[in-house]
C-alpha cells in the first residue's frame, strides 16, 4: 500500500495526519511524488501564518515542475520542516516521513471531510 | 504514437514513458538525478532513435549542402568529421539544428531532431529538386541510435561491444568511423566524452542490453535536458525556432558568413540588426526555480527565459535567456519567479564540462 490506511488526504494529493494534541501534520503523498519527480526546491510558509482551506501555503518544484501544495482545512502553521529546504528529495524518498507543515485547525473542522486511504485512491484511478 | 526499437527495453525497465514529438520516449526509468549524474560521473545512455539520420549520396552532395546549411560543408576535409550546423529559412529563421557528417566524396549524412524531421525532409527535397536533382536523399529510419555519454562511455562500450573498438579507438572528438554495421561517433548532446551509435534497428536492443550489463545506466529526456543545459547547448523549439536566427541564439560560431558561399537565408542574416542574443543566467540564493517563458529584467531592456532548470551538477538552478542586445557576463539581472523577483547573473555557457562547473565561484553563497 503506497497510501497507508492511518493517514488522511485531500484530492489535491496531500496526506493528513490527525496527531494526538489535535494538530495536524501535512505531507504530500507517494502519488504526488512519483508523478512530480525528483524534488529540488521547496519554499515553506511562516510559522503563524494563518491559512484557509485550500489556500495554497507550499511550492515545490521538481526537476520537471513547480506546483502548490494546498492547506487541506483552515488554520494556522504551528511548525515548518525545515530540514527539506536544504534536503528536498528526502521528500522523494519517504514521502511520508518527510512532513512538510503542522497545522492548528480552525474552529469547526471536521475530519470527516478528509478522504480516507481507500477514497483517495479511488480518486486516482 | 511512434515507438523506436528499443521500446521494449524501456518498458521492462519501468520508464516512465511520455509523448515527446510524437514518439513515446522515457522520460526516467526512476530518477532522473540519479540518470543525470550518472553521466556526468560514470556512464549513462539515450534512445535517439527518434531523431533521424538522412543520407545524401551523389557527386554534388557538398556542393549541394553548402548551399542548405548555414555552416560551411567545406570545413569538412577528413572523411568521418562531423560538423553542427543550422538550416535556415530564406528570412534566417531556424528551421533545425542538426549534425551533419562527411562520409565519402559522394556521401554524406546529416542527423536531424525528432519534432521536425519530416519538415526537414521535406525542405530539403525542395532544395534537392531546384539544385540537385541527381542526387538522392534517404531517410534512414532502418537505423536505431544510442548515445553513450560520459567519461567512461568509451571504456563501457568497447567493454560491452568490442568490435567497434579497433574503428572508434582512434576517433577524435566530432569524428565517426564505421565500424561493421555500426556507425559510431564521438560526439553528443551533454558535455562529456562519449559515442553516437547508429546501428541497424534489429540489432540495437542486443547492443542497448549488453551496454546495460557493463553498466551503462538508462537515461531519459529529462536527464538529456539537464546535460544539455549545463553544457550551454540549445534545445530546437525552446531555445530557438523559426521566429530567431542563428546569431539570436548564440549560434554566431556556426554561421559562416565571411566568405563569398551563398546559402539559404545568408543574405537576410547579413541584412539585420540583431538586437537580441542569447546569455546563460545563474540565479544567486535559493528563491526558486528558473523557468521557460520567465520574464527577465536586464538593464538595457526586458528578456524572457528559454530553457530553465536546476542544475543537478551546481546544485543551483541555471537557464538560457534572450535578451536584449549588448548584456554582458557579469551583470545582475532579476527574473520574475512565481511572485518574486529574483538575482541572476549573467554568465556565458557553457555551466559545466567534462563534469566540471565553469561558472564564476563568487557568485556562490549568495544570502537567501
Amino acid at each position: 500500500m503506497t497510501h497507508p490506511e492511518h493517514l488522511k488526504y485531500t484530492a489535491s494529493h496531500e496526506w493528513v495526519r490527525i496527531e494526538a494534541d489535535g494538530t495536524l501534520t501535512v505531507g504530500i503523498t507517494e502519488h504526488a511524488q512519483d508523478a512530480l519527480g525528483d524534488l529540488v526546491f521547496i519554499e515553506l510558509p511562516a510559522v503563524g501564518r494563518k491559512l484557509a482551506a485550500d489556500e495554497a501555503c507550499v511550492v515545490v518544484e521538481s526537476v520537471k515542475a513547480a506546483s502548490d501544495v494546498y492547506a487541506p482545512v483552515a488554520g494556522e502553521v504551528v511548525a515548518v520542516n525545515e530540514a527539506l529546504v536544504a534536503a528536498p528529495a528526502s521528500v522523494n524518498q519517504d514521502p511520508y516521513a518527510a512532513w512538510l507543515f503542522r497545522l492548528k485547525a480552525a474552529a469547526g473542522f471536521d475530519p470527516g471531510k478528509l478522504l480516507d486511504a481507500a477514497a483517495y485512491e479511488k480518486g486516482l484511478a | 504514437m511512434h515507438k523506436t526499437p528499443l521500446h521494449s527495453a524501456h518498458l521492462e525497465a519501468s520508464a516512465r514513458l511520455v509523448d515527446f514529438a510524437g514518439w513515446e520516449m522515457p522520460l526516467h526509468y526512476g530518477s532522473q538525478l540519479e540518470e543525470h549524474h550518472a553521466v556526468r560521473r560514470g556512464a549513462g545512455m539515450f534512445d535517439t532513435s527518434h531523431m533521424l539520420a538522412i543520407d545524401i549520396e551523389g557527386a554534388q552532395a557538398r556542393e549541394f549542402l553548402r548551399g542548405a546549411l548555414a555552416n560551411d560543408v567545406a570545413r569538412l576535409t577528413k572523411p568521418g568529421k562531423a560538423l553542427y550546423s543550422c538550416l535556415l529559412r530564406e528570412d534566417g529563421g531556424v528551421l533545425d539544428d542538426l549534425i551533419v557528417y562527411f562520409l565519402r566524396a559522394d556521401l554524406f549524412r546529416v542527423i536531424v531532431n525528432a519534432g521536425t524531421a519530416d519538415k526537414d525532409f521535406a525542405w530539403l527535397e525542395g532544395l534537392r529538386a531546384r539544385h540537385a536533382p541527381q542526387l538522392a536523399l534517404r531517410p534512414r529510419r532502418d537505423l536505431a541510435m544510442i548515445a553513450v555519454q560520459g567519461p567512461q562511455a568509451r571504456a563501457k562500450t568497447w567493454q560491452a561491444l568490442p568490435a567497434l573498438k579497433a574503428a572508434s579507438e582512434p576517433l577524435g572528438a566530432f569524428f565517426g568511423a564505421q565500424a561493421g554495421e555500426t556507425f559510431v561517433a564521438r560526439t553528443g548532446y551533454t558535455g562529456e566524452d562519449g559515442f553516437e551509435l547508429l546501428l541497424p534497428a534489429p540489432r540495437a536492443p542486443e547492443a542497448w542490453q549488453r551496454l546495460a550489463a557493463a553498466g551503462v545506466r538508462p537515461c531519459g529526456l529529462g536527464a538529456r535536458d539537464t546535460l544539455r543545459l549545463e553544457a550551454g547547448m540549445n534545445l530546437y523549439g525552446q531555445d530557438m525556432d523559426q521566429t530567431v536566427t542563428p546569431l539570436e541564439a548564440g549560434l554566431a560560431w556556426t554561421v559562416a558568413l565571411e566568405d563569398a558561399r551563398d546559402f539559404v537565408g545568408k543574405a537576410a542574416l547579413l541584412s539585420k540588426k540583431n538586437v537580441r542574443e542569447l546569455a546563460g543566467l545563474v540565479l544567486l540564493g535559493r528563491g526558486g526555480v528558473l523557468r521557460a517563458h520567465q520574464k527577465v529584467h536586464a538593464a538595457s531592456g526586458m528578456g524572457e527565459i528559454t530553457s530553465g532548470g536546476f542544475s543537478p551538477t551546481l546544485e543551483r538552478s541555471i537557464a538560457l535567456a534572450r535578451l536584449p542586445a549588448g548584456c554582458a557576463p557579469g551583470e545582475r539581472v532579476q527574473v520574475e519567479v512565481r511572485d518574486k523577483r529574483l538575482d541572476a547573473l549573467i554568465v556565458k555557457p557553457p555551466f559545466v564540462r567534462h563534469g566540471k562547473s565553469l561558472i564564476p565561484q563568487t557568485s556562490s553563497g549568495a544570502p537567501r
